[in-house]
This record gives structure tokens, C-alpha cells and sequence, in this order.
């Protein structure tokens, strides 16, 4: 399915933090930074964990499982164990809903 | 714990071409869901806050400390004094390495990305473990701890040999077998084996850092010819033998004797409560269960982690003591029947919620 999707409120993400949000079979990763929103697939690309579960620090998320790094804003594998750069997705900020467009 | 008759383990089901790993994934235990103690979101982004200040007052201090026993080891050069100067210098130089390498190398020890990385390279060469493989290395204990023929960290190997056990305790396999590995990579190759973990893309990587390496110890061993004297390599080199006994003693704890092929750090890792000392010497590796359960918290915070999940866990064993009056006769035990695992409790209440036994 292609098109904006509501992710939620924004008010549910905190700042400099990430939630998981599923649709359609697919898991994603909603993050909060500096009043801006990213959206990336929820996977890390090494091992399959939820990076949902990880660290965000400015536009950087963390793998909880091996603390592989990625660049939220364009999804650029920051050094091993990631080496795949994680998919990265449009989003925005609606009335205070989160949105994210999937192709 | 046994089941009676002692079951089959031979040491080729470690290897990762040929050995138990494939039989492990049809059981569903490689890259699989490990119990998890649910903690707030809230309570874990503030023990995965990141600092530097910690890791940088402990780096200096340590190195502080091994340049203390190094200049006392130069001063003891002739005497009988050196024998227990150089023990401490190559105990502080070693022992503590691997808790470093550990630790930046999963990036959690300072905030600043650099200062792990520079830590993580230099305490490699000390502990004498090949940074990029055993960067690899590591993060595969972690997707598959104790999973037989999938982890390569599996220090005290079915069945027991007990002088083998012994070699590796006091730092005879260790490094002898990374620097023949480091050879081998420096004329660019790699093992098979670790062609199985390590992404092609890092083989490069390997390879320069093994010829950066190589060339460190061929100009030790060279001042060694040029002054006719041991004394290069009882600073640089040889301390990651004589002093590997104490990151030996702090982590054959960490899984000795426990079950291979379950799906519950609670089930295959000790957490062993330790005094200040052997935790700044260890950087808090003793919250073994709870590092593995969530290894994104520095290790300043590892005490707080362990308050958060403890009604969750196995009792933590009191001392190191504690700890080796179950491992010792256990492996002794082992080495008759290597069936036999020391079975820990879990709280009653909280079961393992993805547990598949030892499954051997």
C-alpha cells in the first residue's frame, strides 16, 4: 500500500526517542528528534532486532543488540556490525499527528 | 544438573563449519528471541544515557597504574624483585584490557564515538585480541550465547579437559593462537571459519590492522636482538600471557558450566557481586546476566540495571568465592559426565518466556 500513513500523536513520542509502529505486516521506526520527525524500517539491517528498543542520540539510532549505528535522516550504516543502510521513508507532522509515507 | 548417562559432546561441534550449528538453527536457537524482563522505556533510556566522565577518570587511573608497575619493573630489572614487579605490571596491563576491549567495543564506555574507538583498538592489542574479528566475534555470543557450534566464546568447551582448561587460564592458548591468526591475516588471509562471521566488506579492515600489529611486535622483537635482551617483550607482547589470569579468573564465571542451547541469560550467565577494586579492574562485567539482557548500558550503570531486573533473575552469587565453589567441582564433574550443567533457578512467578532446555 503507497500513501501517508498516521503513525499517532506526536505527544506520544518523546524527544530524541523512537517507537515502533507495524503496518500492513511490517514493522517501522518513528523517531522524535530536535521537533523533527524520521521514519526507517524497524529492523536493523544486521540481525533483525527492533531498534525500537534502542538508543537515540541527536540524529543517530543505536541497535539495542549489537549497538550497530545508523543515521536516521537518510539511514547511512555508521560502521560495523551495520553495514547495510537501513530504508528510509518520508515523514511530517500534522496538527500534531505523525505521518510517514510508504511506497 | 544430569539426566543420567553421560551424553555425547565432542569438541568438533563447536566449530562453526561442521560443527552442532546447523542443528542448532533447525532447533530454532540461532538468531532466536531471548527472555527479556520488561523494564520501562523510561527507566532504560536513563541507563543507556551515555557519559564520558566515568570512562575517562577510569582510563586514566588504569593507565596510571600501568605506568606505576612498569616503572617499578624497570627498576627491579636484575633484582629478584622483578619477578613480582613484572607479575603486576602484565596483570594490570592484560587484566584489565579485556573488560576495555569489551566495553568500547560494544561503544557503550564513553559517549564520545572516537574515544571508544581509539580505547577499543589499543586494549585489543593489549588483551591481544584482533579488534576486527573479534568485534565479529563477539557480537555472534551475543545473537547466540552458548549456542553450540554458533558461539565462539564458549570458554570452558565440552567435554572438560582439564589441562587444556588450565592452558587457556593462565593465558597459553590465547594469545600464542592470535598471533600465529595474526600471521596468517597479515599475509591476507583469513580462517574460513571467520570468513563465516566477519562481513566481506571487513575483511580489509582485518587485514591492515594484522599488518599493523605485525609490525609492532617485529620492532619489539627486533629492539629485542638489538640490545640482546628480553626485556622489549616482558613490557610490550608477553604481559598478554603472564597477565591474562585475572581477566581469566573475573570471566570464566560469566558461563562455566552453565547450559548450552537455552534461551535465557538468566539460565547461561552469572552475575557475581564483587568489591570496588575487582570492579574497576573488571569495568562492572560482573552484571553478566544483566549485560547480556540489555547491551546498550554502560557499564557505570550496570549496578542500577541490576536493581531494576533482579526480582526477575536467579539470585546473584555473593563473591567471586561464591562463584568458584560452584564452578570448580561442577567442572570437575563435567569432565566425567559432560551431560551434567548447573541448572539455575528462575524466580517462580516469571518463568523463561522462550526457555527450550539444553536441548542436546
Amino acid at each position: 500500500m503507497t500513501g501517508w500513513l498516521r503513525v499517532g500523536p506526536l505527544a506520544e513520542i518523546e524527544d530524541e526517542d523512537v517507537r515502533r509502529f507495524d503496518h500492513d505486516g511490517r514493522s517501522y521506526a518513528i523517531y522524535r528528534v530536535a521537533g523533527n520527525v524520521y521514519a526507517t524500517d524497524g529492523l536493523c539491517t544486521h540481525e533483525q532486532a527492533h531498534l525500537c528498543d534502542g538508543l537515540v542520540m541527536d540524529h543517530v539510532i543505536e541497535c539495542p543488540m549489537h549497538n550497530g549505528r545508523f543515521d536516521i535522516r537518510d539511514g547511512r550504516a555508521l560502521g560495523a556490525p551495520a553495514c547495510v543502510n537501513l530504508k528510509t521513508y518520508p515523514a511530517r507532522i500534522e496538527n500534531g499527528i505523525v505521518f510517514m509515507l510508504v511506497e | 544438573m544430569s539426566d543420567g548417562a553421560p551424553r555425547q559432546r565432542r569438541r568438533s561441534d563447536y566449530r562453526l563449519i561442521g560443527g552442532a550449528g546447523e542443528q542448532a538453527r533447525r532447533l530454532g536457537l540461532v538468531g532466536a528471541d531471548w527472555y527479556k524482563p520488561a523494564v520501562p522505556r523510561s527507566v532504560m533510556k536513563e541507563l543507556m544515557r551515555r557519559q564520558d566522565a566515568a570512562a575517562i577518570r577510569d582510563t586514566a587511573l588504569w593507565y596510571a597504574l600501568i605506568l606505576g608497575s612498569g616503572a617499578l619493573a624497570y627498576l627491579s630489572l636484575g633484582t629478584l624483585w622483578a619477578l613480582p614487579a613484572f607479575f603486576l605490571y602484565g596483570t594490570l596491563y592484560a587484566g584489565p584490557a579485556d573488560s576495555r576491549w569489551h566495553e568500547t567495543g560494544h561503544g557503550t564506555a564513553f559517549k564520545t564515538r572516537w574515544m571508544n574507538d581509539l580505547l577499543y583498538q589499543v586494549a585489543s592489542f593489549q588483551v591481544m585480541r584482533r579488534p576486527t574479528v573479534w568485534r565479529w566475534s563477539h557480537a555472534r555470543h551475543h545473537t547466540d550465547t552458548l549456542v553450540t557450534g554458533r558461539d565462539l566464546e564458549v570458554q570452558a568447551q565440552l567435554p572438560i579437559h582439564p589441562l587444556d582448561l588450565i592452558a587457556d587460564f593462565v593465558g597459553l592458548k590465547l594469545a600464542p593462537r592470535e598471533f600465529a591468526m595474526m600471521l596468517l591475516n597479515a599475509a591476507g588471509h583469513l580462517a574460513e571459519e571467520e570468513k563465516t562471521f566477519i562481513p566481506e566488506q571487513e575483511w580489509g579492515k582485518a587485514i591492515a590492522q594484522a599488518r599493523a600489529w605485525t609490525a609492532i611486535y617485529a620492532l619489539t622483537i627486533g629492539l629485542c636482538f638489538y640490545l640482546s635482551s628480553w626485556v622489549p617483550l616482558l613490557f610490550i607482547g608477553l604481559p598478554s600471557i603472564y597477565g591474562a589470569w585475572l581477566y581469566n579468573f573475573f570471566g570464566l564465571p560469566q558461563h562455566a558450566c552453565l547450559p548450552e542451547n537455552v534461551l535465557d541469560h538468566r539460565l547461561n550467565c552469572r552475575t557475581v557481586m564483587m568489591n570496588r577494586a575487582f570492579r574497576f579492574l573488571y569495568w562492572n562485567m560482573n552484571y553478566h546476566v544483566e549485560h547480556h539482557m540489555f547491551p546498550l548500558v554502560p557499564y557505570h550503570a550496570l549496578p542500577r540495571l541490576y536493581e531494576a531486573v533482579k526480582d526477575d533473575c536467579p539470585p546473584a552469587y555473593a563473591s567471586s568465592w561464591a562463584a568458584y565453589r560452584e564452578i570448580i567441582p561442577a567442572l570437575a564433574r563435567q569432565w566425567r559426565d559432560p551431560g551434567y550443567y548447573v541448572k539455575r533457578e528462575l524466580p517462580a512467578q516469571r518463568p523463561a518466556m522462550a526457555s527450550m532446555g539444553p536441548g542436546r
